[in-house]
Formats: C-alpha cells, sequence, structure tokens
C-alpha cells in the first residue's frame, strides 16, 4: 500500500492525515488500530497502559457505522458501554444531542443521525486514542461543533487524535500528514 | 463474563426482532418434514423406521442454514471491528455470539422437533431420547457452524460454501446423534456421552477457529 | 523483492532435485507395474482382478498422506510464517483430491465384481468420501476469495479443521457401520499378504509419493511464479 512513511503524535495533539483516493488513509488507521497487519515497520505507544494493546486504547469511527437499525438509539449505546467495559450512556446520548431520540430504532434515523450516533461512542468512555476516518462527512454545523468541542476536549485531558479529512481543523498545532507526497517519494 | 452477556443479550433481542432467525428456521424444519413422506411414500411402518434420521438431518440442515449468516452482519456494518478493539478477544466474541444462535435457534430446534415427529410417526418413547440428544447435539451443531459462518463471512455468495465446508464436519454428530436417539439403552448411553464430549470439544476449538478466520478477513 | 529470498533458494533446489525425482518415479513405476502385472499370481478366489489392488491400495494411502501434509504445512504455516507452507498446502490439494478420487474410482471398480455393487456405506468408503469432501472444501476456499493473502490465512483454518475432524469421523464410522452390518461382509484385507504380492505393493507405493513429491514441486513452482506475476502486476499499477 504505502513505504517509507514516519510519523509521531504527541499527547494532546492531532494530526491529519490527507492524500488523494486510494493513498491508503484508511488502511494507516486500520494499520494502527491493529485490524491490519504491518509488512515491515513498527508502531509504539508510549506512556500507554502495558497490558492493553494499542487497539484496546483506541476508538476507531469509520463510514461503517457499528450501528444495529433494529435496537434503539440508546439500546445500541448500551450494548457498546457493556461490551467495551462501561461507560456513561447519558453522557454519550448529550454529546451529539441524542438525548430526544433516544426511544426510537435506529432504523428510522436519517444518515447524518445515524453517524452522529456512531460518534457518540467517542463519548462513551475515555480512550487515549481516537482513530477518525472522515469524521465530518453528512454533519451539520451544528453537530460539527459538537465534534470540534468533542475532539478539542480530549486533546486537553492529553488524549490524541489523528483524523483523515480534509476539511480544514479548528484545532492549534495540528500536524499534516501528506500521504500522497509520500508515497511519491 | 459481563462483556459475553452484553453482546448474547444483544444477539438475542437481534433474533427476537429482526425475524428471519427462528421462526424461519422452524418453517424450513416444518417444511422438510412434511416432504419427507412426499417422497418416501406414506408406508407408516417404513416412516417409524427413518423418523429419528429424518429428523436428524432435518435439525442438521436448519441449523446450518440459519448459522451460515451468523457474523455477516456484524462484519458489513463494521461492528466487527469495534469488537476486535474490544477488551474480549475475538475467540469469545464468537463463542457468545454461537451461543445466543444456540439459544435463540438451535435450542427451540432441539425442542420442537421431537414433538414434530408425530407427522413421521415417531415411535412416543422415542421423544424423551431424541430432545435429550437433539439439545446435547444442536450445541455441536451451531458451534461448528460458526466456523463455516466465519470462513465465508466476507464472500458474497458465500451459502453454497457454507454447505460443503460445514456438512462434512457434522458426519459425527449426525451418526452419534442418531445412535442416541434410536439405539438400544445401552448404545445410546455411550452415544450420548460421545455426543456431549463432541459438543465440549467445540465449544473449544470452534471459536479459535472462527475467530482465526473472522481475523483474516478484517484485515 | 525481499519477500522472494526464500522461494530463489527454494527454486533452484526444487530444479535441481527434480529430474532425479522424476527418474526415481518413473523407475519404481516400471518394477511396481512389473511386479503388480506380471510376477505377482492371480488370487485364488478373485482372479485377475486382484491387481486392481495395486493401484487403489496405495492410492488410498497418498490420500491420506496428503491430506496430513496440507495440514502439516498449515499449521507451519500458522507457527513459523513459512512463506512457502501456505503454497505447499494449496498445492497438495488438487493432488490429493485425484489421489482421492482414485482411490474412490478403483475401489468401486473392484466393488463391482466381489461385491456385486459399485457403492456400499461401508466405514472405511464412507470416511474416504469424507475426505474427498475436505478436499473440495478447502479447494473451493482458495477459489471463492480473490485475495490470496486473506484465502492463505482462511484456508489453513479449514485445513486444520478438516484435519481434526477426519480421525472422529473415521472413528464415528466405523462405530455406525458396526451397528448396521458385520463387519464379516467386507473384510477387504481377503488374502493373508504374501510376499509376492508385498513388495509389489510397496514398491508401487513408494512410485505414488515419488509421483506426489514430482508434482507437487512442479505445483509450488508454478504457484511461486503466479505470485510473483501478480506483484509485478500491482507493482506496474502502482507506478501509472
Amino acid at each position: 500500500m504505502f513505504r517509507g512513511i514516519s510519523f509521531s503524535v504527541e499527547a494532546g495533539n492531532l494530526l491529519q492525515l490527507v492524500g488523494p483516493n486510494g493513498s491508503g488513509k484508511s488502511t494507516l488507521l486500520r494499520l494502527i488500530a491493529g485490524l491490519c497487519d504491518i509488512a515491515d515497520g513498527s508502531l509504539a505507544l508510549d506512556g500507554g497502559h502495558e497490558e492493553l494493546s494499542i487497539g484496546q486504547q483506541c476508538h476507531y469511527a469509520a463510514h461503517q457505522d457499528a450501528i444495529k437499525p433494529a435496537l434503539t438509539v440508546v439500546e445500541n449505546l448500551r450494548f457498546w458501554s457493556g461490551f467495551l467495559g462501561g461507560g456513561n450512556v447519558d453522557g454519550a446520548l448529550a454529546a451529539f444531542d441524542l438525548k430526544r431520540l433516544e426511544t426510537f430504532p435506529a432504523a428510522l434515523l436519517s444518515a447524518g443521525q445515524r453517524h452522529r450516533l456512531s460518534l457518540s461512542r467517542l463519548a462513551l468512555l475515555p480512550r487515549p486514542i481516537w482513530l477518525l476516518d472522515e469524521p465530518t462527512v453528512g454533519l451539520d454545523s451544528a453537530s460539527l461543533e459538537k465534534l470540534w468541542a468533542l475532539i478539542r476536549d480530549h486533546l486537553v485531558k492529553g488524549g490524541l487524535a489523528i483524523a483523515a479529512t480534509h476539511v480544514p481543523l479548528p484545532f492549534p498545532g495540528t500536524e499534516k500528514l501528506d500521504l500522497g507526497v509520500e508515497a511519491a517519494a | 463474563m459481563s462483556i459475553l452477556w452484553a453482546l448474547i443479550r444483544r444477539d438475542l433481542t437481534l433474533a427476537i426482532r429482526q425475524g428471519g432467525g427462528v421462526g424461519t428456521a422452524l418453517g424450513f424444519f416444518l417444511t422438510f418434514v412434511v416432504l419427507l413422506p412426499l417422497g418416501l411414500g406414506p408406508d407408516q411402518a417404513l416412516l417409524q423406521r427413518l423418523a429419528p434420521g429424518a429428523l436428524w438431518v432435518a435439525l442438521l440442515l436448519s441449523v446450518l442454514l440459519s448459522a451460515s449468516t451468523l457474523f455477516q452482519q456484524d462484519y458489513e456494518d463494521g461492528s466487527l471491528d469495534v469488537m476486535a478493539l474490544g477488551a474480549a478477544p475475538l475467540e469469545l466474541v464468537a463463542l457468545a455470539k454461537s451461543a445466543a444462535h444456540w439459544l435463540s435457534a438451535g435450542l427451540p430446534l432441539a425442542i420442537a422437533a421431537p414433538l414434530l415427529g408425530f407427522l413421521l410417526n415417531l415411535n412416543p418413547a422415542g421423544i424423551w431420547p431424541l430432545a435429550i440428544s437433539m439439545i446435547t447435539g444442536s450445541l455441536a451443531l451451531s458451534l461448528i457452524a460458526s466456523i463455516g459462518a466465519a470462513v465465508t463471512v466476507g464472500l458474497r455468495r458465500g451459502g453454497l460454501l457454507v454447505s460443503l465446508l460445514v456438512l462434512p464436519l457434522y458426519v459425527p454428530v449426525l451418526i452419534f446423534g442418531v445412535s442416541a436417539s434410536a439405539g438400544g439403552p445401552q448404545i445410546a448411553t455411550a452415544a450420548l456421552l460421545i455426543l456431549l464430549a463432541l459438543a465440549l470439544v467445540s465449544l473449544v476449538l470452534a471459536p479459535l477457529a472462527a475467530a482465526a478466520a473472522l481475523r483474516a478477513y478484517l484485515k | 523483492m525481499q519477500q522472494f529470498a526464500n522461494p530463489a533458494r527454494f527454486l533452484a533446489l526444487a530444479n535441481r532435485i527434480l529430474p532425479f525425482i522424476w527418474v526415481a518415479a518413473i523407475v519404481a513405476f516400471a518394477a511396481g507395474l512389473y511386479g503388480a502385472l506380471a510376477a505377482a499370481p492371480a488370487d485364488y478366489q478373485q482372479g485377475e482382478t486382484v491387481r486392481i489392488m495395486f493401484v487403489h491400495v496405495p492410492a488410498a494411502w497418498l490420500a491420506m498422506f496428503v491430506y496430513a501434509v496440507m495440514a502439516i504445512s498449515s499449521a507451519i504455516a500458522i507457527v513459523f510464517r513459512h512463506p512457502l507452507a501456505d503454497a505447499a498446502a494449496k498445492c497438495a490439494a488438487p493432488i490429493g483430491a485425484v489421489f482421492c478420487f482414485l482411490a474412490l474410482a478403483t475401489g468401486s471398480i473392484w466393488g463391482r465384481p466381489m461385491w456385486g455393487t459399485w457403492w456400499v456405506w461401508d466405514a472405511r468408503l464412507t470416511s474416504m468420501f469424507v475426505l474427498m469432501l475436505l478436499y473440495l472444501g478447502y479447494i473451493a476456499v482458495w477459489q471463492a476469495i480473490d485475495d490470496p493473502h486473506r484465502a492463505a490465512l482462511v484456508a489453513r483454518v479449514v485445513a486444520l479443521a478438516g484435519a481434526i475432524n477426519l480421525p472422529i469421523v473415521k472413528f464415528s464410522v466405523d462405530w455406525w457401520n458396526s451397528l448396521h452390518q458385520p463387519a464379516s461382509v467386507l473384510r477387504m484385507d481377503g488374502p493373508a499378504i504374501h510376499s509376492s504380492i508385498l513388495w509389489p505393493l510397496l514398491v508401487m507405493a513408494i512410485a505414488y509419493t515419488l509421483l506426489f513429491l514430482a508434482l507437487h514441486l512442479v505445483a509450488i513452482r508454478a504457484e511461486i511464479g503466479q505470485r510473483k506475476i501478480r506483484a509485478l502486476r500491482i507493482a506496474a499499477i502502482g507506478e501509472r
């Protein structure tokens, strides 16, 4: 897919992945989460939890939203809080203003609302690394503000985030990694 | 443990709400049982002799068909990605999903099958042995089917392949299941114990195999 | 290019030893067939049909041996991640399936005059039949999955699941068979083996094994070639 890339992200910072289609942004995120094997190279997390893998300290939010249409909004979140080992379901509902929708089956949600539900997993329980694959797609401006607030809060608390997106990000100190340039070099 | 329970509970809820689960499997079972006398002729004595074996084959096929898409939805909607990042390893995920499938499909089928035996003139004395052996055997059937479901999870047309892969693995369960439900008392006990052993072995090995196959598809 | 380092060494070795294996296989077949068709006496009960045994029995042995090769290669692929182990397992399967088919077909041809039927649901026949299904399933997995890396990972699971199941099937059908019919009807080891029959049988078994070895090496060589073609094509796409 790609070779010869290297990067580092400090706690409290955000790395923005850019590059043309097929340059491997999504693959890189899956690689960090441990969902792909690294052919040759290494990945290290300083100061993380020793007994957990890097993937177990990641939130991974991608286009596939991991939502069951037959469950209600709150049931979806409750399942993930049970499966991921605890979490604040009410806080997650509040993060993207889904409280009003909590008893609706997820099947009835619009695409944007589904995406908000998917992103609210980020607020469910703290994990130090956030891997976001095109997190802004389909969000209205109010929800976008909520997403920025959520990420800012995460960064302030010393988390780190890696986001694959072309939208300009409103965070100071955002670094950019251009996979298109790296791959060509 | 609570993680497993969360997953089992979710899958059971989905099985009840979504339909296409146990109801369809029971319908398939019933159709199979109705077709059999049509093919074999209505000879009561012949049907009575064939009943346990025929019911077992019907159970085999309905469990296989209902389990062949066990991981499909979770794979396609990304749930499996998130589960792979959870605290529980994929082996436990596979185990929990097989358990949920057994509770929502295998077990109801195993209980209903002997009751449908009257359609095949099943000897009433055979109902209990059949029920007990089917309850034990269906656990092994659900677990073994999870291997096939995992191996074909990313394939658009995996249905036939699942059958080709899983049915040979079902041979021992079928043989000992039929012996346990239709053999003489001594043979039946021995066969039931072996059936139990097969279920326990599958309980250990099937989640390992299924998780290995699932990992291959996540990559 | 690092991934070719090991296969390159394998290719050199294979090319060097293949001619010897072919010669040895031909010699073994010549000797074995002479022993089987000319030297061995016709059976006093079965007449000339007993000679099918010299084709049939080694084929059945090899069908099981090749599955073992496949399963062990898959296990090696999992444990040591040897780059050629998956290729070895993949290439063994069609050859094993042919041996298995040969054993079933010759057994059927033999069974017709001896037992009066082409097929019986005897324990041995049934377990060979299941073996054939396992081969077909394994081959189908490789064909169904487009991405070769993913196919390899999945095929390992299938090969090992079958390997665990096969002894259980064998054991269960033995048991099943004993419930239905006494073993006396279908005793296949009819005549006590006499040395005039034993040595051609063993030579034929060696010949089959050499044939398998040669075919396996050729198949792995072809597989490596195909991998190389694929890698070159992917590289060519990347450059565009």
